[in-house]
């Protein structure tokens, strides 16, 4: 086990506190570099998904999970980013111009978002952000001269400086996993920063916050932009991918994904946010492939538990019906969503955190350390 | 002008719906201070359950009710059981996810049993209309306005008459003080959920002739009847229904003298503007924290 003695506090907010860190995500930097030479073009196409939903997951993170503002309304922004791009590129604008305008202008509209929210808590936030999201929904579908309506709009190769980049290239992978380890770092250079602890600051306890001279308005509606921008930027990208978008894409439901890739991945941490990405995105090839192979298996352990040849193709015909049923998927979601509250709150990043505690205080780790407190007095209402 | 008082109508009609949607919010938030995001699908699933009683098993519809009602109520305690008391105490997040997350479970399990057709059932009310001079309103529409009327009259009076309503505001305020002081907090929360999934189910019986049943109308219903319940200030029982009916006419009014798109749009461009000048609602209760 490696104890780390801090002598200075430069210590304590540094990005790599041993060189450990080093050797790990070396490692994993150099997977990620070989994937597109290994992998299938499919997992790589969901892993450019991973890229954006990660970082879309990095900026819900720094609004709900460190200022501690909810929002179920990410959609929007992504849409925003993307339409934007989508947009601009018909006027042969430069990608390099269109990107950054969609993130820009995106942060913009959650610093506009933000000022309303200041007044908003809890319940009341969310159902603010909702709002707004269906209402960016319904100007997307209306507002024809620059969105197309309902009809979508297709979205060109991208084209950087003079060089085509097709959505299913390396290159394009490359692009997304680039632009979010950089969001990465940044939003660990920003959360290290004075900035960054306001934020926290003001999730543990705005009152406490506001008294120790924060100005919790300004870094609430900074929360917003930065979030916005950073869901602006990976709408871009989202766009690119897809290389095709409507409005029924930026429902609510997306919004509920990306707080799921959140709470899944486990708040709080940014390991999480790239966790529950993976997750999320991940599910989907799995099922898939669940759903072709499970009947068989099912069949195969029941003929070993002695069923004869016609019950055993019975039971494989019950459940490749059960397998194939329509909106088993939506199913599977609600469960994973309710189990993962009820029993792994602190989500994949959690446990990941648990099994390593395990293993370095080998026979004296104790359940009880990831214990949360149950508080039966607050009411929010008083808050 | 003759337009103007018809639209009101309608709009008040169809705010009654939501507003009876909204009742089951608030029932929960007011008693545990938990939003529950699946109300939308208790609604929708008791509707499936009276359909299952009424349009399947031949039931009377009066019958048939009363079952899906007793139904639901159990489903209620059975989902506050499983779903919502292992993380009562928790922060609020973690409830409306685990929320979500039921009701991504209840619609498409019951999407697979009931499948994905619109449903009908044949209710005393459905058809027939009563005219007032030149003015016509349907029997099925008149019926959820005479319900919500009295549904929202009996759960006020319960709430501030009756020993458990008072038992059930004072375990919203402070579980910990109310278990001190004799309330069987967990046996409270149970009864409430029972009482929201049967008002949910009571809506759900009376809008079938409306907007029929089928996996996603809790969904719909529900996104419209959770800002009616936040514009009337979440946890008061006036303001839901208030909330409602002002989303219901405000929506029908938008959707008759404003361009086509406005009519979705208003209800939550209204909502937006009166969080934004009384952020806890028309009827909500004003309160300062205490550090």
């Amino acid at each position: 086990m490696r104890f780390l003695f801090k002598t200075d506090y430069e210590d304590d907010i540094r990005l790599m506190p041993h060189s450990g860190y080093l050797v790990t995500y070396g490692v994993l930097l150099a997977l990620l570099a070989v994937a597109p030479f290994v992998l299938s073009s499919y997992i790589m196409s969901q892993l450019v998904f991973v890229c954006i939903y990660a970082t879309v997951g990095v900026g819900l993170m720094i609004l709900t999970g460190f200022t501690g503002q909810a929002s179920l309304g990410h959609a929007a922004f992504l849409a925003i980013g993307a339409y934007t791009a989508a947009f601009l590129q018909q006027y042969n604008v430069p990608f390099p111009v269109y990107f950054l305008a969609a993130g820009l202008l995106t942060g913009v509209v959650g610093a506009l978002v933000g000022f309303p929210a200041l007044r908003l808590q809890g319940i009341y936030l969310v159902i603010a952000t909702i709002s707004f999201a269906f209402i960016v929904e319904e100007i997307l579908a209306r507002w024809e001269s620059v969105t197309h309506g309902n009809e979508g709009m297709r979205v060109k190769t991208m084209q950087v400086f003079g060089m085509a980049i097709s959505r299913d290239s390396p290159t394009f992978y490359f692009l997304c996993l680039g632009f979010l380890i950089l969001t990465i770092v940044g939003t660990l250079n920003l959360l290290r920063s004075p900035t960054g602890r306001a934020f926290v600051a003001i999730r543990d306890s705005e009152t406490a916050a506001r008294s120790m001279g924060i100005n919790v308005s300004l870094y609430k509606v900074k929360s917003f932009a930065i979030s916005a921008a950073i869901t602006g930027f990976a709408g871009c990208l989202f766009a690119h991918k897809l290389s095709f978008i409507s409005p029924e894409m930026f429902t609510l439901l997306l919004s509920i994904e990306f707080i799921i890739v959140i709470l899944i991945g486990g708040s709080f941490s940014l390991h999480g946010a790239v966790l529950g990405a993976i997750f999320l995105v991940m599910i989907d090839p799995l099922l898939t492939y669940l759903k072709d192979d499970l009947p068989g298996m099912i069949a195969g352990v029941a003929s070993t538990f002695g069923a004869g040849k016609e019950s055993a193709s019975h039971i494989q015909d019950k459940a490749a019906a059960i397998a194939s049923a329509n909106g088993l998927k939506g199913a599977i979601y609600g469960l994973i969503i309710v189990l993962f509250v009820l029993f792994e709150p602190l989500g994949l990043y959690g446990r990941w955190l648990k099994i390593k505690l395990f293993f370095q205080l080998f026979p004296l780790y104790k359940r009880a350390t990831f214990k949360r407190q149950k508080i039966y007095v607050k009411s929010e209402r008083n808050r | 002008m003759l337009d103007f008082v018809q639209q009101l109508v309608s709009g008040i009609a169809l705010g009654c719906v939501y507003g009876l949607i909204a009742l089951g919010f608030v029932l929960v938030y007011k008693a545990t201070e938990v939003v529950n995001f699946a109300q939308g699908d208790l609604m929708m699933l008791g509707g499936f359950f009276a359909f299952t009683f009424i349009g399947m098993l031949g039931l009377n519809y009066w019958l048939g009710f009363a079952g899906a009602v007793i139904c639901m109520a159990l489903f209620g305690m059975l989902a506050e059981r499983v779903v919502v008391r292992p993380i009562l105490g928790y922060p609020q997040f973690s409830i409306i996810m685990a929320t979500i997350g039921l009701g991504y479970f209840l619609r498409s399990i019951a999407g697979m049993i009931w499948g994905t057709d619109d449903l009908k059932i044949d209710t005393p009310f459905s058809q027939g209309v009563l005219r007032i001079g030149s003015l016509v309103l349907a029997y099925d529409k008149l019926s959820v306005i005479a319900a919500t009327v009295i549904l929202c009259g009996l759960l006020y009076l319960f709430f501030n008459r009756t020993t458990l309503g008072t038992a059930m505001r004072a375990s919203s305020e402070n579980m910990l003080a109310a278990y001190y002081m004799g309330i069987p907090v967990k046996r409270v929360v149970s009864i409430v959920w029972a009482i929201s999934a049967a008002v949910a189910t009571a809506a759900g019986v009376l809008l079938a002739p409306i907007t029929f049943i089928h996996s996603n109308v809790g969904l719909v219903l529900g996104l419209k009847a959770f800002p009616a319940a936040v514009l009337g200030g979440f946890g008061s029982i006036p303001g839901a229904v208030v909330g409602g009916i002002l989303i219901g006419v405000i929506e029908s009014m938008a959707g008759f003298y404003l361009p086509q798109g406005w009519k979705d749009v208003a209800p939550y461009l209204v909502l937006l503007v009166v969080l934004l000048l009384k952020p806890e609602g028309l009827f909500g209760v004003h309160t300062r924290k205490k550090v």
